[in-house]
């Protein structure tokens, strides 16, 4: 039993994603918290247990039964500000991924299909934005605008498509140069029917990766900027709950549910969307799969891959 | 001489970067609506005098293009123009910024890279182990982290025991010298674990990654067929091989580290550059956020290109 036998389903990159979910601990458990958050934060409307905006209680009143999570500084539940900040930085943190995945999905396809001076000129914009810091770019960019959610989402996505580019780019590249896509060019397949057809789909599951990588980093940046005093006013998202706890004064008052809780929901999404990406990418790199050291996981490298590889 | 051309063509785009972002400033402060925005010399309770001197210096009633070029000669000066909120010039006040943020955040990194190295090396080692899987998932588990969040636990935690504000104990009047340091190490230990600990769970999968990678290499076969010690197998064949793109990828992540150091300097009251810039956006105080992300930025391009450097010193296979 020195080499793993490649999953069921035979190589077929279709159903790729939910091989992988369905197969590997931390991808499981990742897509568990995901899951739960997201019903938690979609369904609000319906089973928070009080209204947003309604004082239920002392001012960071303590944890009891009829509030399992306290208080906050506004008597408001904590619980059911935690269900409609996760809905908003759920929000926040896809769309602003949108945003960045369109942007940078189509200059890595561009750059890695079409290659030369494309190529040249598209990178070379990439490696400017990658070196300089997103964060004190998305302060100054939001700082201008003024504080609006449409704002952050837009800030927090044109500035986070170049590791994406960069990915995509790299694999595009290499897909390209496949037998069967210079097959569908000889049978006069157009550059659009090639990308959409033959390109796209062997790059998804990376993309899909780096997607749910990317969210991550978007709702970590939310509540980075609504720290800062850079969120909008008007919505309650998790980063603005942990800066209002911060300004009030909630540990000076003793109230530390007033924010642990939000912190812990934040980290439980993040390392949900870490773990699922994780798995993916690591899915995706079968490299990694092999060790030379320690008696337990000792395994040459499988043979077929390297001849894959070879091809 | 090997690769002169590499360290030229490193050093060309470093200097074009800083040129890049340095565009970008003028076009995002300059070229925004609102006078408040894009007109420097709109100090609150300035003298008309300061007021028309600022205007004469940096060309404000002349044309866009022509305000581009001024502004990139007084840059060369080092004139940044003078923060709205205490009417100082603002490169005097990132100075003492600067001085201030330096050592926080270098204790900072190192603290991220020493248990970083130290937790991917023992994850990839034991590979498939309990004791990886405890490292590995700590590492994400501090990595998921919101920095500012993490901060204030830590606070809640050593309230009492350390300082947890500010750089210096106020009341310690005409302190010795070791009394002094002493005071600024206790002060800089919060501040510098926060960054520390959000940012070292990046470098141990990083770190673990690229073990396992060279961990695969048919010489590592070799040398544990030759009878090596794992010890020395993984010291000496495996890590000195996966420092390449670690040190690429701590370079990578030095963005992070300036936002972390934002974050908590904000959390820590640390009176350093983060903290310039949230009282910059607190205040719209334009020239002191200008010159602030100014000099963020360079600070990473120019660690980017010393990261590079050393990637070249490191790797002799590199000679393009």
């Amino acid at each position: 039993m020195l080499i793993e036998a490649p999953p069921e389903g035979g190589t077929s990159r279709r159903g790729f994603v939910l091989r992988t979910l369905r197969h590997r601990p931390a991808a499981v458990i990742g897509t568990t918290i995901l899951v739960l958050v997201a019903v938690g934060a979609i369904l609000a409307p319906l089973i928070a247990p009080y209204g947003l905006h309604e004082q239920v209680g002392p001012v960071f009143g303590r944890p009891s039964w009829s509030h399992p999570l306290g208080l906050d500084d506004g008597g408001i539940d904590m619980l059911t500000l935690l269900m409609w900040g996760a809905r908003v930085s759920l929000v926040v943190g896809f769309a602003a991924t949108f945003v960045s995945m369109a942007i940078g999905g189509a200059i890595g396809v561009l750059a890695g299909y079409f290659g030369g001076w494309v190529d040249t000129v598209l990178m070379r914009i990439t490696d400017y934005f990658l070196v300089i810091p997103d964060v004190p770019l998305m302060i100054v960019v939001a700082a201008i605008w003024g504080p609006s959610l449409f704002h952050i989402i837009i800030v927090i996505g044109i500035l986070l498509w170049t590791s994406t580019a960069r990915v995509i780019r790299a694999q595009v590249k290499s897909v390209r140069e496949r037998v069967y896509v210079k097959r569908a060019r000889a049978l006069g397949a157009g550059h659009a029917r090639i990308v959409l057809k033959h390109v796209l789909p062997q790059v998804a599951p990376l993309l899909i990766a780096n997607t749910v990588l990317t969210v991550a980093v978007a709702i970590f940046d939310e509540t980075a900027l609504s720290f800062l005093g850079l969120g909008d006013p008007s919505t309650t998202s998790l980063g603005k709950v942990i800066e209002n706890a911060f300004q009030r004064a909630a540990i000076s008052a003793g109230a530390w549910w007033a924010i642990v809780w939000p912190g812990v929901l934040v980290t439980l999404i993040i390392l949900g969307c870490s773990l699922v990406g994780g798995a993916l990418e690591d899915a995706l790199n079968p490299r990694l799969r092999v060790a030379h050291l320690g008696a337990r996981t000792f395994r040459l490298r499988p043979l077929v891959g390297r001849g894959q590889e070879a091809l | 001489m090997r690769g002169a051309d590499y360290v030229l063509k490193r050093i060309t785009f470093a200097i074009v970067t800083v040129f890049v972002a340095v565009s970008l400033n003028f076009v995002l402060f300059r070229l925004a609506p609102g006078t408040a925005v894009s007109n420097l010399a709109r100090v609150p309770h300035a003298t008309p005098q300061l007021r028309h001197a600022l205007e004469v210096q940096f060309g404000l009633d002349k044309s866009k293009g022509a305000q581009y070029v001024i502004y990139l000669k007084q840059l060369v000066h080092g004139n940044l123009g003078i923060s709205f909120e205490n009417e100082q010039p603002v490169s005097k006040n990132l100075r003492i910024d600067l001085i201030n943020t330096l050592p926080m955040v270098t204790l900072g990194t190192l603290f991220s890279i020493l248990i970083g190295t130290l937790t991917g090396v023992i994850a990839a080692w034991r590979r498939g182990t309990p004791t990886e899987a405890a490292t590995v998932s700590s590492a994400l588990g501090f990595y998921a982290m919101p920095t500012q969040w993490l901060g204030l636990m830590l606070i809640v935690i050593f309230a009492g025991t350390l300082p947890t504000g500010g750089m210096t104990n106020e009341f310690l009047l005409n302190p010795g010298f070791w009394q002094h340091l002493r005071d600024l190490g206790s002060h800089i230990l919060l501040p510098a674990l926060t960054l520390g600990l959000t940012l070292y769970g990046e470098y141990t999968l990083i770190v673990r990654s690229a073990m396992l990678e060279t961990l695969g290499e048919d010489y590592i076969l070799t040398a544990r067929a030759k009878g090596l010690r794992p010890w020395a197998i993984v010291r000496k064949h495996a890590l000195r091989n996966a420092m390449l793109p670690i040190t690429t990828l701590v370079a990578l992540s030095l963005g992070y580290v300036v936002a972390g150091a934002i974050l908590i300097e904000i959390v820590f009251s640390w009176p350093g550059v983060g903290r310039a810039v949230y009282l910059a956006v607190q205040e719209r105080d334009y020239p002191m956020l200008q010159g602030a992300f100014l000099l963020l930025t360079i600070s990473v391009v120019i660690c980017n290109l010393i990261a590079d450097l050393l990637y070249f010193k490191l790797d002799p296979r590199i000679t393009e």
